[in-house]
C-alpha cells in the first residue's frame, strides 16, 4: 500500500486545481464543477486519514459531505439556471446587482 | 516497483489530468465531461484506501448524479455553437500565483507533520460497520442529513421551475 503522504498529496493537487478553477474561470457552470473537485480532494483526505488510523469514523463523514455536496449542486444548478433565464448570462462579473 | 504501486500512479496521473482538464479547458462540454475522469479517477483511489462501499456511493452519486446535473445545466444554458464564447478566464497570472502559493503550503504541512504510523490493515467489507456507526454514534447527523437533502430538492423545484404567467 502506498503510504499516506502519497494521498494527501494527490489530494493537495486536486484540491490545488479547484481552487484555480474557482479563481481563474469566468463561467458559473466551471466554478461549480472546481467546487466539486475540491470537495472529493476533501473526501479523499477523509478517507486516507481513515485508512491510517483504522477507524471508520471517517468513511461516514464523506457521506455526509457528499450529501452537502449533492444538495449543493442541485440548488446551485437550479439557481444558474433561474440566472441564465433572466439575464441570458452565466459570467459571475455580470452578476451584480448586490453591488453598489 | 510493486505493481500496486504502479497502478496507483496511473490512477492519480488519469485523476489530475482530468481534474486540470476541468479547469482549464476552454470548452464548458468538455470539462463536464472530464469531470468525469475524475469522479471515476477518485473512486479507484478510494478502492486502494480499502473504502469499498463509499467507492460505489461515489460512482453512483457523483457520476450517475451530479455529473449527469451538471451536463444538464450545460445543456440547458447553452447553445452548444456558442460554447467558444462561453468559458474564457482572466486574472491568470495573480490567481495562479495564489494557487501556487496555497499549493506549496499544503505540501510543506503534509510533509512535516509527523502523522501516526500507518497501521497494517486487512482488507474487509466496511458496509456492516458503516451502517452500525450510521445508526448508532451518528443517528442524528444522518437525520439532519436527510432533512437537508429533503430542503435542496424542494428549494431546486421552486427555483428552476418556470413560471406561467395568465
Amino acid at each position: 500500500m502506498a503510504p499516506l503522504n502519497y494521498y494527501l498529496v494527490l489530494s493537495a493537487v486536486i484540491f490545488a486545481i479547484g481552487v484555480a478553477g474557482v479563481i481563474v474561470r469566468r463561467n458559473v457552470i466551471v466554478i461549480l464543477m472546481s467546487v466539486e473537485l475540491m470537495l472529493n480532494a476533501v473526501n479523499l483526505t477523509f478517507l486516507a486519514f481513515a485508512r491510517s488510523f483504522g477507524s471508520m469514523d471517517g468513511q461516514v463523514i464523506v457521506f455526509f459531505v457528499m450529501t452537502v455536496a449533492a444538495a449543493e449542486a442541485v440548488v446551485g444548478l437550479a439557481i444558474i439556471i433561474a440566472l441564465f433565464r433572466h439575464r441570458r448570462s452565466l459570467d459571475p462579473r455580470e452578476m451584480q446587482l448586490l453591488k453598489w | 516497483m510493486e505493481i500496486s504501486t504502479a497502478i496507483f500512479y496511473l490512477v492519480a496521473a488519469v485523476t489530475v489530468g482530468s481534474a486540470a482538464m476541468v479547469a482549464f479547458s476552454r470548452n464548458i462540454i468538455h470539462s463536464a465531461f472530464s469531470l468525469l475522469g475524475t469522479f471515476a479517477g477518485v473512486a479507484g483511489i478510494y478502492v486502494f484506501l480499502g473504502a469499498d462501499f463509499v467507492a460505489g456511493v461515489q460512482v453512483l452519486v457523483y457520476v450517475g448524479g451530479i455529473l449527469v446535473l451538471i451536463l444538464f445545466a450545460v445543456m440547458l444554458t447553452h447553445r452548444i455553437t456558442d460554447v467558444q464564447i462561453t468559458n474564457r478566464s482572466a486574472g491568470r497570472i495573480p490567481g495562479l500565483v495564489v494557487v501556487a502559493i496555497l499549493f506549496v503550503l499544503l505540501v510543506q504541512s503534509i510533509g512535516e507533520t509527523p502523522w501516526a504510523k500507518a497501521k497494517e490493515v486487512v482488507y474487509k467489507a466496511t458496509t456492516a460497520s458503516i451502517g452500525d456507526l450510521f445508526l448508532g454514534d451518528y443517528l442524528l447527523p444522518f437525520e439532519l442529513a436527510s432533512l437537508v437533502l429533503l430542503a435542496a430538492l424542494i428549494g431546486a423545484v421552486v427555483l428552476a421551475r418556470q413560471e406561467i404567467k395568465e
